[in-house]
C-alpha cells in the first residue's frame, strides 16, 4: 500500500471514569482513505475511544491531532463541523419524526428562512437508494424495523459529507445481503477518498472490508496490522488474549426425541401467514429468515405478546391458549428479545431487581414482601454462573457493556425455570467472548432437555448452533431444512427464493 | 465488625447521594436561626405538620402515579368534589350521630378511590395521555362541585364533625397522623412489595416491563386509585377543619403535591422516587412557608419562592442525571 498522508492521529489518550482508568495510552494513527477496523472485547474501550473522537466523552489526557495540528473537540457539533460522522452503535433517531426528519436532523437544508422539505425528501430518497434501501422517506421512523431504522442512521451520517466516518458496530442488525450492501458503500467512499474507523465484533467483516485493523484489549492498545495475511484466529487471539479455537460447542442430537411444542397455523394481521412449526425436547431450534420477515412476530405471538387471529399451540401435545406473556410463562416459555435495551433490561434497576422481575411473585415473597435477601443470594448465584462482571451486584444496568447487560437478561428468564426458551437474535452487540459463554449455555440447557429457539440474522450462528432450521420469508415459513441440509445457500435460497449463483 | 461497619459507611458517605437529607438539615438550622426562638417551638412545629399534611397527604399517592410514569391535576379539585359529596352524605345519613362521621369517613375513601379510578381507567384502559385526562377531570370534578353547591358554601349540620378536624392524637394533630401512617404504608408498598417494584419498571420501561409478563395497564391504573384512596381522607380532614367545603377550597393541590415528590427526588419522567423523599419535601416546603411568614414577608410572594424551589430541585435532578 502506498504511503498516504496521515489524517487522525491519537498519541496517547487516556480516559478516566471517576480514576477508572478505560483507556490507557492508546496510540493510532488513520491515513487519508483508508478504511481501519478497530476490533476489542467488550469493554476493551473501543466506544470510548470513539466517543473521544466525536467529542461526546472528553480524554482525561492525550493529544488529537488533525491533519497534523493538534485539535481539541469539545463537543459533536465540533467533529461534525471538523468532518468526523458517526453512524452509533445504539440508534439516535427521532421516533416520532419521519425518515428524511431524522436523516437531515441537525444539518437541515433551507430555502431563505424556510425549510427546504423537497430538496431533503429527494436527497434523502437518494441516499437510502445508495443503501438500497428504498424507504418511503415521510414514514414515521417509530414505524421502521430494527434494519431499517440502522439503514436510515447510515443515510444520516452520509449526508454529512464527512471527511472521517465511524461505524460502530453497523452490522449487528443487518442481514448477510444489507452487509453486502453496505459494505459495497463502503469501498465506494473509500474511493471517493473518505476515511472510515469501522468497529465490529465480526472478525470476518474486518478482514473483509479493512486495510488495517487496530486491536484493543482491557483499554489497551495490543497491535495494529495490514489486514492482508491475517487469520481471524490470529486476530481473536489477540483479542482475547489466549488461544480460542471454537467458538461453537458440539451440537446436540435431539432426532427422534418428543415434541414439546407444536404451533399450526399461527395468524397475525398481514405479518404472519399460516405459521407452523414444532420443536422437540432438547432441541435447538434455528430461525432464519431476512429482516422483517416475521420471525420476532411469530415469537412474539407465541408468547401473548402480540395478538394472533388463528391459530393452535401445543404445549406436550396439549392445546393451550395464551393470551398474555403472563400464561406464556406459565406454561415454561421464556422469550429474550432482541431489543436488549429497549424491551429486556430495567436500565436504572440494579442486578437482582432485574433478575427478579418476572418471578418475583412466586419466588420472593415472604409475608407479601420482597425476601431481598434471597433476591440477592439468587443474583449473586447467577453472576457466578454467567460470570457477569460488575462493580457490585448494586450498580445499575445502564452502566453495563451489551454482554453482561444480555447475561443478566438472560439470567432473569433462566430464573422462571422455562421449558423452551427462545432467543431472538441473543448475541447482538455482544463481544466474541461473551458469545461464546452464552453459546455455551445455550448448549447446556439442551443437555439438560430444555429446548431452545434461535432466531438469527447471522447465518454462522444458526448454521453453528442448530440441527434444524426453519426458514421464514414475507410471514411464511419458507421451508425447513433438516439435518445435514443446513448451509449458507440453502437459507438464502429459501429466504430470498433466488438462487445464489 | 460492627466498628468496621461504621467506618466503611463513613469513609463511603458522599454528599451526593444524600443531598436531600443534607439540604433538609440545612434548611432546619437556617429556619431556628431565622425564627429564632418561635421555629423551634412545639406548637409552631405542630402547626407547620398540620399545614403540610392536607396535601402531604395527597403528594404520596401522586409520588406513586409519577413513578409509574403519569401525573394526577385533577386531584385539587377532586378533594373539594369528595369534601363537598361526602359532606351532604353526612347531612343525609348521619346529621347527628358519630356513627354518622365514622361512616362518612369511610363514604369518602371509597368515593375518593372511584373518582381516581376513573382517571385510573381513562390512562390505563383507554391508554389516554394522563396529562389531558387529569386536566379534564380536573374541570370537570370543579364544576360539579360548583353545580351540586349552587357555588355556595355546603355547612355540615354534624356537631361533631368539626371536633374531627380540629382533633389531635397525643399531641400531633390528626390529619398527621395519616401523613405519617399512610406515608409508612406507601413505603413499604413501594419499596417492599412487588406492585411497588412493578411500578418503577413499568415507569421505567413499559416495553420490558411488558416483555416481562408484567400487566402494565393493571400498574398503571392503581396508582391512581390509591391517590383518589389519599384524596379522601384530605378532603375529610380539610373539611371537617373548616366544617363545611366551599366549592372553590383546594384550588392548587395539585402544585404542592407534585412539588413535594419532585423535591423529594421522585423523576417526573416516572421509573424513580421515594415516599420517604416526599414527606421530606413536603415538610421542607412547610418550613419554607413558616419562615417566609415569621420573616414578615408577603404571602403573595410565597407561591413565587414555591415555584422557584420546585425549579431548582428539578435542576439539581437533572444535573444528578447526567453523571
Amino acid at each position: 500500500m502506498s504511503e498516504r498522508a496521515t489524517l487522525l492521529e491519537l498519541e496517547g489518550i487516556i480516559k478516566e471514569f471517576s480514576s477508572v482508568r478505560v483507556l490507557d495510552r492508546v496510540s493510532f494513527s488513520i491515513q487519508e482513505g483508508e478504511i481501519m477496523g478497530l476490533i476489542g472485547e467488550n469493554g476493551a474501550g473501543k466506544s470510548t475511544l470513539i466517543k473521544i473522537i466525536c467529542g461526546i466523552y472528553q480524554k482525561t489526557d492525550g493529544v488529537i491531532r488533525l491533519g497534523g495540528k493538534v485539535t481539541e473537540i469539545p463537543d459533536y457539533i465540533t467533529a461534525k463541523s471538523l468532518g468526523i460522522g458517526i453512524v452509533p452503535q445504539e440508534f439516535n433517531l427521532i421516533n416520532y419524526l419521519t425518515v428524511y426528519e431524522n436523516i437531515f436532523l441537525g444539518s437541515e437544508l433551507h430555502k431563505g428562512i424556510l425549510l427546504d422539505k423537497s430538496a431533503m425528501r429527494k436527497e434523502a430518497e437518494a441516499q437510502l437508494n445508495l443503501l438500497k434501501m428504498p424507504l418511503n422517506v415521510n414514514r414515521m421512523v417509530s414505524e421502521l424495523s430494527v434494519a431499517e431504522k440502522q439503514m436510515v442512521e447510515i443515510a444520516k451520517a452520509m449526508i454529512l459529507d464527512a471527511r472521517i466516518l465511524i461505524f460502530d458496530e453497523p452490522t449487528t442488525t443487518l442481514t448477510a445481503v444489507e452487509i453486502q450492501t453496505l459494505f459495497d458503500l463502503m469501498r465506494k467512499l473509500k474511493q471517493k477518498g473518505v476515511t472510515i474507523l469501522f468497529v465490529s465484533h465480526k472478525l470476518q467483516e474486518i478482514l473483509a472490508i479493512c486495510d488495517r485493523v487496530t486491536v484493543l484489549r482491557d483499554g489497551k492498545l495490543v497491535s495494529i496490522d495490514q489486514v492482508k495475511g491475517l487469520s481471524s484466529q490470529i486476530l481473536a487471539k489477540k483479542m482475547v488474549g489466549r488461544d480460542f479455537n471454537q467458538v461453537f460447542p458440539e451440537k446436540v442430537d435431539s432426532t427422534g426425541k418428543d415434541v414439546i411444542l407444536e404451533v399450526e397455523k399461527l395468524c397475525s394481521g398481514s405479518l404472519l401467514k399460516d405459521v407452523s412449526f414444532f420443536l422437540r425436547k432438547g432441541e435447538i431450534l434455528g430461525f432464519a429468515g431476512l429482516v422483517g420477515a416475521g420471525r420476532t412476530e411469530t415469537m412474539e405471538a407465541l408468547m401473548g405478546l402480540r395478538k394472533a387471529e388463528k391459530g393452535a399451540v401445543r404445549i406436550e401435545g396439549k392445546t393451550v391458549r395464551i393470551r398474555s406473556a403472563k400464561d406464556a410463562v406459565r406454561y415454561g416459555l421464556g422469550y429474550i428479545s432482541e431489543d436488549r435495551q429497549g424491551k429486556g433490561v430495567v436500565m436504572n434497576y440494579d442486578i437482582p431487581k432485574n433478575i427478579t422481575l418476572i418471578s418475583l411473585k412466586e419466588k420472593y415473597l415472604r409475608c407479601g414482601l420482597i425476601d431481598k435477601a434471597k433476591e440477592a443470594q439468587a443474583a449473586e448465584h447467577y453472576m457466578k454462573e454467567f460470570r457477569i462482571v460488575a462493580a457490585s451486584k448494586k450498580s445499575q444496568l445502564r452502566f453495563f457493556s451489551g454482554g453482561n447487560q444480555q447475561k443478566v437478561y438472560l439470567s432473569r428468564w433462566m430464573d422462571t425455570d422455562p421449558k423452551i426458551l427462545i432467543l431472538d437474535e441473543p448475541t447482538r452487540g455482544i463481544d466474541i467472548n461473551s458469545k461464546k459463554e452464552i453459546y455455551e449455555f445455550i448448549h447446556r440447557l439442551a443437555q439438560e432437555q430444555i429446548s431452545c429457539i434461535i432466531v438469527s440474522s447471522e447465518m454462522e450462528e444458526i448454521i453453528g448452533m442448530c440441527d434444524r432450521v426453519y426458514v421464514m420469508r414475507e410471514g411464511r415459513v419458507a421451508g425447513c431444512l433438516e439435518k445435514g441440509q443446513v448451509t449458507e445457500e440453502n437459507i438464502v435460497f429459501q429466504a430470498t427464493g433466488i438462487k445464489r449463483v | 465488625m460492627g466498628e468496621n461497619k461504621i467506618i466503611a459507611y463513613v469513609r463511603n458517605f458522599r454528599f451526593k447521594d444524600h443531598s436531600l437529607g443534607m439540604a433538609f438539615i440545612i434548611l432546619v438550622i437556617i429556619a431556628t436561626i431565622v425564627g429564632w426562638p418561635n421555629f423551634l417551638k412545639f406548637r409552631n412545629l405542630t402547626n407547620i405538620l398540620r399545614q403540610i399534611s392536607y396535601t402531604g397527604i395527597i403528594s404520596l399517592g401522586m409520588t406513586l402515579i409519577i413513578i409509574s410514569g403519569g401525573i394526577d391535576l385533577s386531584v385539587g379539585s377532586m378533594t373539594a368534589f369528595v369534601g363537598g359529596i361526602s359532606i351532604f352524605f353526612l347531612n343525609l345519613f348521619g346529621p347527628t350521630s358519630t356513627m354518622g362521621i365514622v361512616l362518612t369517613f369511610l363514604f369518602a375513601l371509597v368515593f375518593g378511590s372511584f373518582c381516581g379510578a376513573l382517571n385510573g381507567i381513562m390512562v390505563a384502559k383507554f391508554k389516554m395521555a394522563p396529562f389531558i385526562v387529569t386536566l379534564g377531570t380536573m374541570s370537570i370534578f370543579r364544576s360539579l362541585i360548583q353545580y351540586f353547591s349552587n357555588a355556595g358554601t355546603i355547612l355540615s349540620v354534624n356537631m361533631g364533625y368539626g371536633k374531627l378536624g380540629s382533633s389531635s392524637i397525643l399531641g400531633l394533630p390528626t390529619p398527621v397522623w395519616f401523613f405519617v401512617i399512610v406515608g409508612i404504608i406507601l413505603h413499604i408498598l413501594l419499596n417492599h412489595t412487588s406492585f411497588g417494584r412493578y411500578i418503577c419498571a413499568t415507569g421505567s420501561n413499559e416495553q420490558v416491563a411488558k416483555y416481562s409478563a408484567i400487566n402494565v395497564a393493571v400498574i398503571k391504573f392503581f396508582p391512581y386509585v390509591i391517590t383518589g384512596f389519599t384524596v379522601g381522607i384530605t378532603a375529610i380532614m380539610w373539611s371537617s377543619r373548616l366544617n363545611c367545603i366551599n366549592p372553590s377550597d383546594c384550588a392548587g393541590y395539585e402544585m404542592d403535591a407534585i412539588a413535594a415528590a419532585v423535591i423529594g427526588g421522585t423523576l417526573m419522567s416516572g421509573g424513580k422516587g421515594s415516599i420517604i423523599g416526599t414527606m421530606m419535601g413536603a415538610v421542607m416546603l412547610g418550613i419554607i412557608n413558616n419562615m417566609l411568614v415569621m420573616g414578615g414577608i408577603s404571602a403573595f410572594l410565597q407561591q413565587a419562592v414555591k415555584g422557584f424551589v420546585i425549579i431548582v430541585a428539578v435542576l439539581l435532578q437533572y444535573n444528578n442525571g447526567n453523571k
